[in-house]
This record gives C-alpha cells, structure tokens and sequence, in this order.
C-alpha cells in the first residue's frame, strides 16, 4: 500500500527512463539496419568488445572472489577503509579510472620501467582494454559476491569443518555452490560493465579498429560521421543490455 | 512515510532557479553571448572573449569548445549558439546548408600539421618519413575529424603509409598520449605544439605547408544576440583579434 499520488512522479521516472530508448528504436534506419551491423569496423568491434569483457570477467571472478571472501569472512583493522577503496571505481569517473591506470602501467607510469625491462608494454594493446575493464568492473563483483557471503552465513561452513573438512575442501564443495547465484549475477553485472566500458578505455588504451576500439568507442567515433550506424551499434548494446538483465534476474531467482 | 516526500522536495529545489533561469535566456534583455568554437582554439578564443567583455560591458561570453563536427551537430540540434567557428570549411558548409548561418562565413585563421613528440625526442623523430619507422608508436587523429584527414594527406603527399597505434577522435586526445609519453610522436596542429609549452617539442616538416586548414566563422541564425554575435566576428577579423590568433601560431587566412 503506497499514497496513490507517488503513482504520478514514479510514471514521470519511468517515463523519463524508458522515452529515451523509445527514440532510439524509432531512430534505427531498420532498413539497412543488417548492413550498418555488419560493417567490417561493426564485426571487428563487436568481437573485440565480446572477447575483451569475457576475459575481464574472467580476470574479476579469479581475483574478485578471493577479496570477497577476505572481506565477508575475516576481520582485521582497516577493513572498513579497505572496503570502502576496493569499491571506488563503482563511484570514479572512468576517465579518471583511465589516467590513474596510465600513470601506474604506462611506460612513465609506477610499475612502467619495470614492465618495460620484462618487454611488457601494455599501452594500446588489447591488454590494455582488458585491464581498464577490469578495473570498472571488479567492484560489482566483489559488492555483490559479499553480499551474497554474508547472507549465506557460516553456519554450513563450521558444521563441514567439524566433520573434519579442510579449508579449501569447505571452500570448494560448501561455501561456493551456497554463493553461486550470487556469483553469477556478480559475474553478469562485471560483463555488462565491461561492455559499456569508455572512459577508462579511451584513456588508457586508445582507439584503433580490432585492436582496442571496442564497440562503445566505434559508436562515439560513429555519431559524427555515420549516425545511422552509431544509432544501429548502440541498439546492438541496449539488447545486449537487456539480456544481461534478464540473466541477472533469473540468477537472483534462484537464490 | 515523510520521508519520500521531504527527498522529493529536497530534489525540486534546486530544479526551480534553474527553470526559470532557462527561460530568461530567451528574453531580450539577456546580454550572453554564446560562442561555439572548435577545440583548437581554446586559448585564443578565451582570451579574445576577455577583450570582447572588457569592450562591451554587462555582456558575458560563453564560450563552449569541442570536435567541430560535433559542435555543428550541436547547433543543428537546437544548441543555443550565437556563434560558430569552425576547424575546417567542411564542416561550416553542413551548416550553411541547413541555413543556420546569418551571414556568410569568412575564413579568419589557417592552421598546418605538426609532428609532436614527448620532450627529449625519445624515438629520435626528425623528419615526416620517421612516421612510417615499424615499432615507433604513432598517435593521429581518426581519418573522420579534420586533424586526421590532414594527416593522411600529407602522408599521401609524402608518399608514406602511417601505421599509427592508436587513431584518437580529436587532436587533443593525440597530444594527451604524447605528453604522458605513451605515444613516441603524434600529429597535431602547430598551434597545439604552442599551446602545449614544455610538455612536447615539435618537430615542423615540409609537406605541412601544402596541407593548410581554413577557419571559417559566422553569426547563427535565429541567436537573439545577432548584433552582439556580428560583433564578436569583427573582433575575430580586426587586427587585434588577428594579432591574438597570430601569437598561438596561426597562419593568416
């Protein structure tokens, strides 16, 4: 039961949410929309944007999952502090998220010389792409993760270990298949961030077809020259969007 | 159950003075001056804005810079520009098309190619051919905005293939990768080397001067402000404007 006058600025925000996605699709030229997606610079984006969020995702859940279990079953001081940092590319400008990775993996960056003696050079590489979208994306995985720990509790996890269950065993047959579903929605969420990734990637690892060009920096680059196309790419990322979307629900229904 | 409300309200209070100062700027009484100018001309047109402001007192000029293209986008959108200038006559032409110009557009600057490089020359890049050496990390702009279908003219000219690592959507992006030193050099406009000081070094070559960018300006139609805005094109095109554009590095249209 809710005041029925909130009925009318919900229907605004919905409406101010959803009208924009409405003009999208009117805009889409549906007649050449195939080609427009098919472009070689389309294809190539589009494969590189799919390639470079699985690895980021990938990256996310072998680090993540870790550090969500560092901070959902252990204490220690500065904890809180911790948290709250790990969290701050949720709440950073991307491009800020870029130059800060710029200047720590660039070649004058903190660790530049070093990779530099290794014969690691990751600016404009797709290395680089991946490594911003990791950046962006690993707080969602982490936050929801967490969430998903803490509401499991350790209740199983002290009974397993009292059977006489190792660490890792309790780690690998009981605290992870209670946490699945959180860690699917987490993994999901960290995907779809990492396709919308711009800021950070522009930044750090520049703009070349096939090689770091992923598709949001095809449809920035687009909506000056080829709107019909840009119009076409970004229907291709609303879709994808809402699939992701619709993935994630489903993994939290499950819980 | 107060709660909701007292956060709607919370959001619709600064919404209020915002409204009504839109409105206002439709009146007549309104002495702001809105300039559109492409990236390029940042310092110059921000220092030719403080001379316009000192002449013209209670008048103020805004002044809003970016990709010329996207600028005309902008203006062709309904932006509430009064002025245009733009980094290539292409794109002036786009709006002269739409009839959005008041009065023809008249080329006030030129701009020629330079090679920009991180301060030590670290590649040791001294001529347009060193562009082409494999393993140098070149940075120019995307063949779609103008700095980038410069650069791939003067490279047609030069008779070399660039192979650059990165193609950035404007000529800032390009100086930004070169000044962390990322980049080993990029292609810019002369005037970027000089506005950019000690963070690059630029190194000229020939085939620049037979690539040269016009600048056109022009008053918008329908701006509200068209005395003011014929004002500020004369600022541009009088000796003094000139003088200011001639300091940055630009050339004489």
């Amino acid at each position: 039961m809710i005041p029925r006058w909130l009925w009318v600025p919900a229907a605004l925000g919905a409406a101010f949410l959803l009208l924009p996605l409405v003009a999208l699709v009117a805009r889409v030229d549906w007649a050449h929309f195939p080609e427009l997606i098919t472009s070689p610079a389309s294809r190539d984006a589009l494969w590189l944007s799919l390639r470079t969020s699985a690895a980021s995702t990938l990256l996310c859940i072998l680090l993540g999952t870790p550090m969500a279990m560092v901070l959902a079953r252990t204490s220690f001081p500065g904890q809180g502090v911790l948290r709250s940092l790990v969290l701050l590319p949720l709440v950073l400008p991307p491009v800020v998220g870029g130059i800060a990775l710029l200047y720590t993996f660039g070649r004058r960056g903190l660790l530049g010389h070093e990779l530099d003696v290794l014969g690691v050079q990751v600016a404009f590489s797709t290395t680089a792409v991946v490594m911003a979208q990791t950046f962006v994306a690993m707080p969602f995985l982490v936050v929801s993760l967490e969430g998903a720990l803490r509401t499991a509790g350790r209740r199983y996890d002290v009974v397993a270990a009292s059977l006489g269950a190792r660490p890792t065993t309790v780690f690998r047959r009981v605290t992870m298949p209670l946490v699945l579903p959180g860690l699917v929605s987490g993994a999901v969420l960290a995907f779809a961030r990492s396709l919308g990734e711009f800021g950070a990637t522009i930044t750090f690892a520049g703009s070349l077809q096939g090689v770091t060009r992923t598709l949001p920096l095809e449809i920035y680059q687009l909506r000056e020259t080829d709107v019909d196309a840009a119009v076409a790419l970004s229907l291709v990322l609303v879709v994808v969007a809402v699939l992701v979307i619709g993935f994630a629900r489903q993994g939290r229904g499950s819980l | 159950m107060k709660k909701p409300l007292l956060v709607l309200l919370a959001l619709a209070l600064p919404l209020a003075p915002s409204l009504t100062a839109c409105s206002s700027d439709d009146g007549a009484g309104d002495d702001t001056l809105t300039v559109y100018a492409a990236a390029s001309l940042t310092p110059t047109f921000t220092e030719l804005a403080k001379q316009f402001e000192a002449e013209h007192e209670g008048v103020d000029v805004r002044l809003s810079f970016g990709g010329s293209s996207d600028l005309a986008t902008q203006i062709q959108n309904g932006a509430p520009a009064d002025v245009f200038a733009s980094a290539d006559t292409a794109t002036m032409d786009e709006l002269v098309q739409d009839d959005l110009t008041a009065a023809d557009p008249q080329d006030f600057a030129t701009n020629t190619l330079e090679i920009a490089v991180p301060p030590g020359d670290p590649a040791h890049v001294s001529y347009l051919a060193d562009l082409a050496r494999p393993g140098l990390k070149l940075v120019i702009c995307a063949p779609e905005v103008p700095c980038g279908a410069a650069a791939q003219q003067v490279a047609r000219l030069a008779g070399i293939t660039l192979d650059p690592v990165s193609e950035e959507q404007s000529v800032t992006d390009v100086l930004g990768k070169v000044t962390s030193g990322e980049a080993d050099a990029g292609l810019v406009y002369v005037t970027d080397v000089k506005a950019a000081g000690d963070a690059v070094e630029g190194v000229p070559f020939a085939e620049s001067k037979k690539v040269v960018n016009t600048y056109p300006i022009a008053p918008v139609a329908d701006s509200g402000q068209s005395d003011l805005a014929q004002e500020f094109v004369d600022l541009v095109l009088s000796d003094a404007g000139q003088q200011v554009l001639r300091d940055a590095g630009f050339g004489k249209s």
